[in-house]
């Protein structure tokens, strides 16, 4: 069941009118915007910022698309993000290799997943206060690990996956772009999309069709920690450290915000990730053009609150009619009260 | 009778003509008539789909009719909203009772009007003056404490006791007993007795047709939105009324000849059972055949159906499968064993509204293929096609979302869904229930080619011309329970409504 290519590029169009006004918003401010250089052996650059400085809220907004697909929702993510970066550091200060602090992040970040999984398919708690649960609960268990302090590592493997490189580009936008081309192949080729989506309208109708239903929401909430261990582990290797406290502050909101930018409805049912990638570099963008612009600091979380107002309004079913009259129809097909009040052109050239 | 006499003389006091309401698709009334005469009770019967709740909808204003005359004491009215409707004098309780649980029985009663001393609410004055309401129904209650303390037939008094001070002219229950026990029905016919008296008319809807012999003076019949009768229900019997409820063609209709004889065994049910949903149920059926599952609403048609597919677990009983005992938990295992069920309600159980006609058909067969083995996307075209063809589905396009397409299209739709799993046996429930009068004749005629290919088919129907027509058998339930299996000749539609009716004579 694969989209094929030309309805994916109807669907994200625009999510990508709205990135390419961010990123020239982006380039008004700072005429460099779009300069990439190579030094030592990686790339530079402001626009390569973007896409790394995006990789938490990239990775998390993946898992979190397809949570929102059934309808559910996950704030737990920012919280799962802690306890994994607080796993990975535990692991490489006892000694462990990297390899063995990366599967162990994973795992929690399974676990928790999981455990969420449990509370809104077997238990049936609906899925905002089934997930508030943990992201109460997961600082409080990310800073039992930490034993309340900020765990610094130099472990040379581990913050490679923070600041390091693959072939020049950085690792996490390498991260990021795999796991997403990964996971729109593994919902895409196979039929799991379509069964998400299938929950996601209409869990009753899904269940009498044969849908597993049980089963595929507790994956889905385990591939949503999944996701998110994996940018605490960024998140850990970029500072060195495992901060209890603010790893991942904030961060789901920011993932929520993503997938509703991507276009997709929380009230679930049709989805797309790559739409949902797309929302968080826009988010990105924004940032940047915020720092770039020099404005003093203070300004920064109202400035972006408004250019996030604009985009939502722009996305908003009401104005998007509004275009699709506008262009759709030349003023002979628009209806009696949107005509202008002058006589129609009929016999225009 | 005397009394009743006197009413007919009366014109009447709610006199509603010629309404009519169109849904996309469907026609929901049709020209219906409704007289209500002061001081009597006004039954509205027939079974779900009829159009009883619609037309009490354009009566209280909470739908736009669209065609038909209402007049109130000879004026004619537009009741636009329901506070329109009640400020006209025509007041609705529902079954879910519509008050503030939260509040207390008084400020419920006197929500929007209270009492008020210098700007705020005199609670003293309130408290009084409900509680001497609340009297006059012979309720003796403390009317400051909260409206949850008491229990649900006090709660509709108190709505009815609203109603009534809101309106005070017509005053329409809607279910007003479902949940009710014996002494709470009591204490609410008392109060309804009382507003008789004080020369409301009120309009009494139910699925109890005792209660409705028990209070009720007169009753108007609804069928497919039409009124098939008007009774004054002292010089009718129960038989009648389901008569007249249910349909029948008046020369008895034996079943045509059906052709080809039934199959090998299928399926074995022995004593099935959940507790308080269905009691034992056997049945034996065979491949070509169709078994139909007659009975009033709620005689457990729905929940023999969903016992068979899993949707609901049997706590006793067996299911034989070719002979072999087959344990069935959930659909997913029943479709597993190749069953289907097309269920009665298609919006919440049946067709995914935001997904494509397209992926609705293939929904089933890929749920049983699993999501690793991905029908490719040609196959799925050809399935679709294939049924869109075979049953003549009209659609615009096979991406167009299932929510979009007419009730008719979306039930076969929805039957292609199960016949693309190539099932063994098929649970239809209600495969006609609001559908337009050509999809109709197709499902039917879908139904008897089935059978006539070997499928085993299982159909619960209110309709009994149609279950007469496909039915090589009918089995005949009352309260969750099989009261009768008719076969051969036996299968009119003037048996199956004895066979209903004698059982309900039983129970009285």
């Amino acid at each position: 069941m694969a989209t094929t290519t030309p309805s994916l590029l109807k669907r994200i169009t625009p999510q990508l009118i709205i990135l390419a006004v961010v990123l020239g918003l982006n380039l008004l401010v700072f005429p460099d915007f779009f300069d990439v250089s190579f030094r030592n052996g990686r790339i530079f650059g402001n626009l390569v910022d973007v896409f790394n400085r995006g990789a938490p809220v990239a990775l998390l907004c993946i898992g979190m698309t397809l949570v929102i697909a059934t309808k559910g929702i996950d704030l737990s993510v920012g919280a799962v993000m802690a306890i994994a970066g607080a796993t990975a550091a535990s692991l490489v200060t006892d000694g462990h290799g990297w390899g063995t602090a990366l599967i162990g992040a994973l795992a929690t970040g399974a676990l928790c997943g999981a455990w969420n999984g449990v509370l809104v398919a077997v238990l049936r708690i609906q899925p905002i206060v089934a997930t508030l649960v943990l992201m109460v609960a997961g600082r409080g268990i990310a800073q039992l690990i930490t034993e309340g302090t900020i765990l610094t590592f130099n472990n040379e493997g581990l913050i490679r996956l923070g600041a390091g490189t693959v072939l020049g580009i950085p690792t996490p936008i390498v991260i990021w772009l795999a796991l997403g081309t990964l996971a729109t192949l593994a919902v895409r080729r196979t039929a799991l999309g379509m069964l998400i989506e299938a929950i996601g309208v209409n869990e009753a109708s899904s269940r009498l069709a044969g849908i597993n239903s049980r089963v595929l929401l507790i994956c889905v909430y385990l591939a949503s920690g999944l996701c998110a261990a994996l940018a605490g582990v960024i998140v850990a290797a970029d500072i060195k450290g495992a901060d209890a406290n603010n790893a991942g502050l904030w961060l789901e909101l920011d993932a929520i915000l993503a997938v509703v930018i991507g276009g997709n409805s929380l009230l679930g049912g049709r989805f797309s990730i790559v739409a949902s990638l797309i929302g968080a570099l826009i988010i990105q963008s924004v940032n940047s053009v915020i720092l770039l612009s020099g404005m003093p600091p203070e300004f920064n979380l109202v400035i972006k609150a408004i250019l996030i107002l604009a985009i939502l309004v722009i996305q908003s079913p009401k104005i998007g009619h509004l275009i699709y009259m506008l262009r759709a129809s030349g003023p002979e097909s628009l209806p009696e009260r949107a005509r202008p009040s002058a006589a129609p052109k009929e016999d225009a050239p | 009778m005397r009394h009743r006499r006197k009413m007919q003389d009366q014109p009447p006091l709610l006199h509603a003509s010629g309404i009519s309401k169109f849904f996309p698709g469907a026609v929901a009334l049709d020209e219906v008539e409704l007289k209500l005469y002061p001081g009597e009770v006004h039954a509205l019967l027939g079974e779900n789909g009829a159009g009883k709740s619609t037309l009490i909808k354009c009566l209280t204003g909470a739908y736009r009719r669209d065609g038909g005359v209402i007049r109130l004491a000879g004026e004619e009215v537009d009741p636009k909203s329901t506070a329109d409707a009640q400020g006209l004098g025509i007041g609705t309780v529902y079954q879910e009772v519509n008050l503030l649980p939260n509040l207390t029985v008084a400020e419920n009663l006197y929500m929007g009007r209270q009492p008020t001393r210098l700007g705020l609410v005199n609670r003293r004055a309130m408290n009084r003056a409900a509680a001497e309401v609340l009297e006059g129904y012979g309720l003796h209650i403390d009317p400051g404490e909260p409206l949850t303390s008491f229990s649900v037939a006090v709660q509709q008094v108190v709505a009815i006791a609203r109603a009534v001070a809101l309106s005070g002219k017509v005053l329409i229950l809607d279910e007003p007993t479902a949940s009710l026990d014996r002494d709470e029905v009591d204490l609410l016919f008392g109060v309804i007795r009382q507003l008789k008296e004080r020369g409301l008319s009120i309009v009494f809807i139910t699925h109890f047709l005792d209660q409705v012999f028990e209070i009720s003076d007169r009753a108007t019949v609804l069928r497919n939105g039409r009124v098939v009768g008007e009774r004054l229900l002292a010089e009718v019997s129960q038989h009648d009324i389901i008569t007249l409820m249910l349909g029948r063609q008046l020369e008895a209709r034996v079943a045509e000849k059906k052709g080809g004889k039934p199959g090998e065994l299928l399926l074995q049910v022995n004593d099935l059972a959940k507790r308080g949903m269905i009691e034992p149920f056997s049945l034996n059926l065979h491949r070509g055949e169709v078994v139909g599952l007659a009975g009033l609403l709620g005689s457990g048609r729905t929940e023999t159906a969903n016992l068979l597919f899993g949707a609901v677990q049997a706590d006793q009983g067996k299911l034989l499968l070719e002979g072999r005992e087959t344990r069935i938990t959930n659909p997913r295992e029943a479709i597993a064993h190749r069953f289907a069920l097309c269920p009665e309600d298609r919006k919440t159980d049946g067709i995914v509204g935001d997904l494509s006609v397209r992926d609705n058909i293939i929904l089933a067969l890929q749920a049983r293929q699993g999501w690793m083995r991905p029908i490719p996307r040609s196959k799925v075209n050809e399935i679709a096609e294939h049924y869109v063809k075979a049953l003549d589905i009209r659609l615009a396009s096979l991406d167009m979302p299932i929510r979009l397409l007419s009730g008719g299209n979306q039930q076969k739709a929805l039957l292609a869904r199960w016949l693309a799993t190539e099932p063994e046996f098929l649970i239809l429930d209600e495969p006609t229930r609001g559908i337009d009068v050509g999809a109709h004749a197709e499902i039917i005629a879908l139904i008897e080619r089935l059978r006539e290919n070997g499928m085993a088919l299982l159909v619960a129907s209110s309709e009994l011309e149609e279950l007469v027509a496909y039915s090589t058998r009918v089995v005949v339930l009352r309260d969750r329970r099989q009261v009768r299996e008719l076969t051969g000749d036996e299968i009119t539609a003037d048996n199956i409504v004895h066979a209903i009716a004698d059982e309900q004579k039983g129970a009285a």
